[in-house]
């Protein structure tokens, strides 16, 4: 290895391994040494993939000394979700139901990334089956907060938050249904993004809530994050309800765009996620971003979102349905455990009874209910109505502005333990989040400063559906302008 | 909808999804959905018989592919995973109850 410091983002390290300058190996082997120094205490990993990435990294160096190009990604580590499916190799949602199980097939962003030259370096924890905002629902134990591990993550892809805010690998996968990239972005200090609904294939995404689902990057600037949206993006023939591509360009052009700069871009304030149940330190960071906006030309203005205060309760009906639907598929007869019975539906009973934890079941039984006959219209037929209500609001704010700008989550990172007993109160830590989901369009939170514990905040820029290279235009800015993570809020 | 979730419903539904539920664990998650359906009730009352029903984020029509033949996933691959395999195909247990 050359005495020079090695570059820690994934924009550097593929422009360094393309040029030859620096090996994919050298550059695997130190992230394998900080997960060797500090997994044990993080447990950001289900499976660290160390002889896979030695001989991935190796690969792609032999490529360059061809002369070849092994890609946009070339010789960076990566860390995957282990919701996505990888061929041969254990993927488990932190699920007993399916553990030990090896998928025949690769989820399309885990073979496009591999495409792009991508080192994957393990299977991250997560919330089982992606039902969770503090990965305390793993059934492998906690992810913990790399900068401070008496802190939970967040969740559901606390494994992939805390891997990229520990250097374990500069860039990460995850998925996000209610908030599940963005809010573990935030309390880690990292940048998340949740791209539009159909930009990035869910092939091989085990499915949670197949209408909210997306998978999206997690980085430390917000340029890896563009790189890796880049590299992922696109139509799949594999995902009926992924976008064709000629509809898609400017959304999958966004490294092109970080230094355009916000002038005379419409910023909007979103006063109903700025008052009640949004700590005073979260908002006071939030409103300092606006006006780092402000300061770089951009024109910020308050707007009111009426129909996001009944966000959380069609959220709250609308996934639990049709996770209870997806999830119908273990039943111990094809994949994953079984526990033996004398009959296939007690089979069927005791498998899903032993194979599923307390978080799991309890969306499974709200959505089972949502959906039987006597509630249906009352609750989930009434949730979708109040999607489409949220849908007109988003469109009548976006009229008027062109990004819309909130915090990430309510509060800064909580401690272990501290909203388990709970679950209403874990759910509201999705209340800023969750509103995109609902009308598939792109969002992204990215560090803004500490709180008044010392703990990240995460700032949400909102766009239209497609409006990814607007959003990164904004967080570009917001990125210069970010305060010091180690300055606490005074 | 003004009657709270009770637990003969929590026990009903656990059915429906395969699940089987001890007394404490029907307790626990009778009072805890309990207020989650509360919480839902403001949607629950909302007026909206004028406003259509989103299901999806996309307007997506019927999404048709070339009838072409192609590879599917390897049989054997696939069976491999199986909790229990007999003859190439997935083997369960009495189905109704009969005898085996």
């Amino acid at each position: 290895m050359s005495n020079s410091v090695l570059p820690t983002t994934a924009v550097e390290i593929s422009r360094a391994v393309r040029a030859g300058e620096l090996s994919a190996r050298d550059v695997l082997e130190v992230h394998l040494s900080a997960i060797d120094a500090r997994e044990g205490e993080i447990n950001a990993f289900n499976l660290v993939l160390a002889d896979e990435a030695r001989a991935a990294a190796d690969a792609v160096d032999r490529v360059v000394a061809g002369g070849g190009d092994p890609g946009l990604l070339a010789g960076v580590p990566l860390a995957v979700k282990d919701n996505l499916c990888t061929r041969g190799i254990p993927t488990t949602c932190s699920s007993r139901i399916l553990e030990g199980w090896r998928p025949p097939y690769d989820a399309t962003v885990v073979s496009r990334v591999a495409a792009a030259g991508a080192i994957s370096v393990g299977k991250t924890n997560l919330d089982e089956f992606a039902m969770g905002s503090s990965t305390e629902n793993s059934a492998f134990g906690p992810t913990r907060n790399p900068r401070d591990t008496s802190r939970v993550p967040g969740g559901s892809s606390g494994g992939s938050a805390a891997a990229v805010a520990a250097g374990f690998a500069p860039i990460s996968l995850g998925s996000d249904t209610g908030g599940s990239i963005r809010q573990p972005a935030a309390l880690c200090g990292v940048v998340g993004v949740k791209p539009t609904y159909g930009l990035v294939s869910r092939y091989g995404l085990i499915a949670f809530a197949s209408s909210l689902d997306q998978v999206g990057p997690f980085s430390t600037t917000v340029a890896d994050s563009a790189l890796l949206l880049e590299a992922i993006a696109g139509h799949d023939p594999l995902d009926s309800t992924s976008i064709p591509d000629a509809e898609t360009g400017a959304a999958r052009s966004l490294l092109s765009v970080l230094d355009d700069g916000v002038a005379g871009l419409r910023v909007g304030l979103v006063t109903e996620l700025m008052g009640e149940g949004i700590a005073p330190d979260v908002a006071a960071r939030v409103r300092q971003a606006a006006e780092a906006l402000a300061a770089a030309g951009a024109e910020v203005g308050e707007v009111s979102i009426p129909a996001l205060s009944y966000g959380l309760s069609a959220y709250y009906l609308i996934a639990p349905a049709e996770a209870s639907s997806n999830l119908a598929r273990y039943d111990g007869v094809r994949y994953g455990m079984r526990v033996d019975a004398d009959t296939t539906a007690a089979m069927n009973t005791a498998t899903r009874t032993a194979g599923f934890g307390p978080e799991v079941k309890r969306r499974i039984m709200l959505g089972t209910y949502a959906l039987s006959a006597g509630y249906y219209d009352a609750y989930y037929g009434k949730a979708l109505r109040v999607r489409t209500l949220i849908c007109r609001d988003f469109a009548a704010a976006y009229q008027n502005f062109d990004v819309l700008l909130t915090p990430t989550s309510p509060t800064t990172a909580f401690r272990f333990g501290e909203k388990t007993a709970d679950p209403l109160s874990m759910y509201l830590n999705d209340i800023c989040t969750i509103p995109t989901n609902l009308a598939g369009h792109p969002a992204m939170s990215l560090p803004f400063g500490a709180g008044a514990d010392g703990m990240p905040v995460g700032v949400q820029l909102m766009a239209p559906a497609l409006g990814e290279a607007t959003m990164f235009r904004a967080a570009a800015v917001l990125e210069a302008a970010a305060p010091d993570l180690s300055e606490a809020l005074q | 909808m003004s009657e709270r979730l009770s637990r003969d419903d929590v026990s009903k539904v656990a059915l429906l999804a395969r699940l089987e539920l001890t007394d404490a664990e029907l307790d626990t998650y009778t009072d805890q959905l309990a207020a989650i359906i509360d919480h839902a009730a403001d949607v629950a009352a909302l007026d909206l018989a004028d406003v259509p029903p989103t299901a999806h984020p996309l307007p997506i029509e019927n999404v048709l592919r070339p009838d072409v033949v192609a590879p599917s996933l390897d049989r054997d691959e696939v069976l491999s995973q199986a909790p229990s395999v007999e003859d190439r195909r997935f083997r369960v247990p009495a189905i109704l109850g009969e005898e085996p």
